[in-house]
């Protein structure tokens, strides 16, 4: 196909890589606070992206993403892969091929409030709508990328103080205090290694 | 079978399968019934393709109703219910019940011909209480 982009296959590779080296860490954060899989059902999704890499590449950024977002449904086993296969999938179907800045950034919030629809959560709730959305609105308001990483960063350690009223957590109730929440880590690594592909991030 | 078929999942295929046993030895045969539970590699969690293969597997044109535990099992089943075809997808729903009380007590409605509504409505009735 004629709209391929060169840089989707290191994106998509890299940022599948960076969330597969972080796995025992969201399993760690995870066991904290929820049911202890998040690492592992991320890496087997993360996996089964790598696993496509040469179809997706193939395909133009909105194709790919949707196909991306299709294997992590289907791979993770958990309920974050509906809601980063949502969040993908919607970004593909609502970004312009080729894709601008401000194309994306609409595209990101379209991906996010079908994040929200399908979790029933909102921002406030400690989870990874509190990096998403930040990092969302930071990238609409025409920040630099390496802005838009610092942002993710520490509104992922603001989560840390945050009480849980969405997800396996809220059950713990005021335990759930004191302990980053893992999707919202999950989200601030995409944002963060997606970001380096764009600009500096420190 | 024109009875509503009842899908259980749950995030362990012991506990899906036990609510199964449960509903065949207290309700019968009438009802078309399948469960799924376990993530793709066979640990805790569930899976959209084996929730799809489940609601396959209990079809009717009454439609299914399916019966889930934790969280990820109620987002994984509404993203399957999304993935349906279209002339499907409005025949399935997500009921909002315990798992093993609600799947005995949908069971035991469906076998008696009740709407999908109503199986729905029976087995939402028990989280009121």
């Amino acid at each position: 196909m004629s709209d391929t982009d060169p840089r989707l296959r290191d994106i998509f590779e890299t940022t599948a890589q960076a969330v597969i080296a972080h796995a025992d860490e969201l399993t760690e954060l995870d066991a904290a606070i929820g049911d202890g899989d998040h690492g592992h059902n991320m890496k087997r999704g993360m996996q089964a992206v790598l696993d496509e890499l040469d179809t997706l590449a193939a395909k133009p950024w909105d194709e790919a993403l949707k196909a991306a977002g299709m294997q992590l449904v289907m791979k993770v086993g958990g309920a974050s892969g509906p809601l980063y296969g949502t969040l993908f999938m919607t970004l593909g179907k609502s970004l312009d091929t080729p894709p601008t800045r401000e194309g994306v950034a609409a595209a990101l919030k379209a991906a996010i409030e079908a994040v929200m629809a399908r979790g029933k959560a909102t921002p406030g709730q400690k989870t990874m709508l509190d990096v998403l959305v930040p990092a969302s609105e930071a990238l609409a308001a025409g920040r630099s990328p390496a802005e838009v990483a610092e942002v993710a960063r520490e509104a992922c350690a603001a989560t840390k103080d945050m009480l849980a009223t969405k997800g396996r957590a809220s059950f713990l109730g005021e335990r759930s205090i004191g302990h980053i929440d893992p999707g919202a880590r999950s989200s601030q690594i995409l944002i963060e290694t997606i970001a380096g592909k764009f600009g500096d991030v420190k | 079978m024109s009875n509503v078929g009842i899908v259980i999942v749950s995030h362990s295929p012991l506990v899906a399968e036990g609510t199964a046993d449960m509903v065949r030895q207290m309700v019968g045969d009438e009802v078309p019934l399948a469960w799924c539970g376990g993530d793709p590699d066979g640990g805790l969690g569930t899976s959209v393709e084996a929730i799809l293969a489940a609601i396959d597997k209990a079809w009717s044109e009454a439609g299914v109703a399916l019966l889930v535990d934790l969280g990820g099992a109620e987002t994984n089943s509404e993203m399957a219910v999304e993935m349906l075809p279209e002339e499907r997808g409005g025949k399935v729903v997500v009921c909002n019940a315990p798992i093993v009380e609600g799947a005995v007590i949908a069971a035991t409605e469906a076998s008696g011909g009740a709407s999908l509504q109503d199986v729905r409505r029976t087995a939402e009735e028990l989280s009121a209480l």
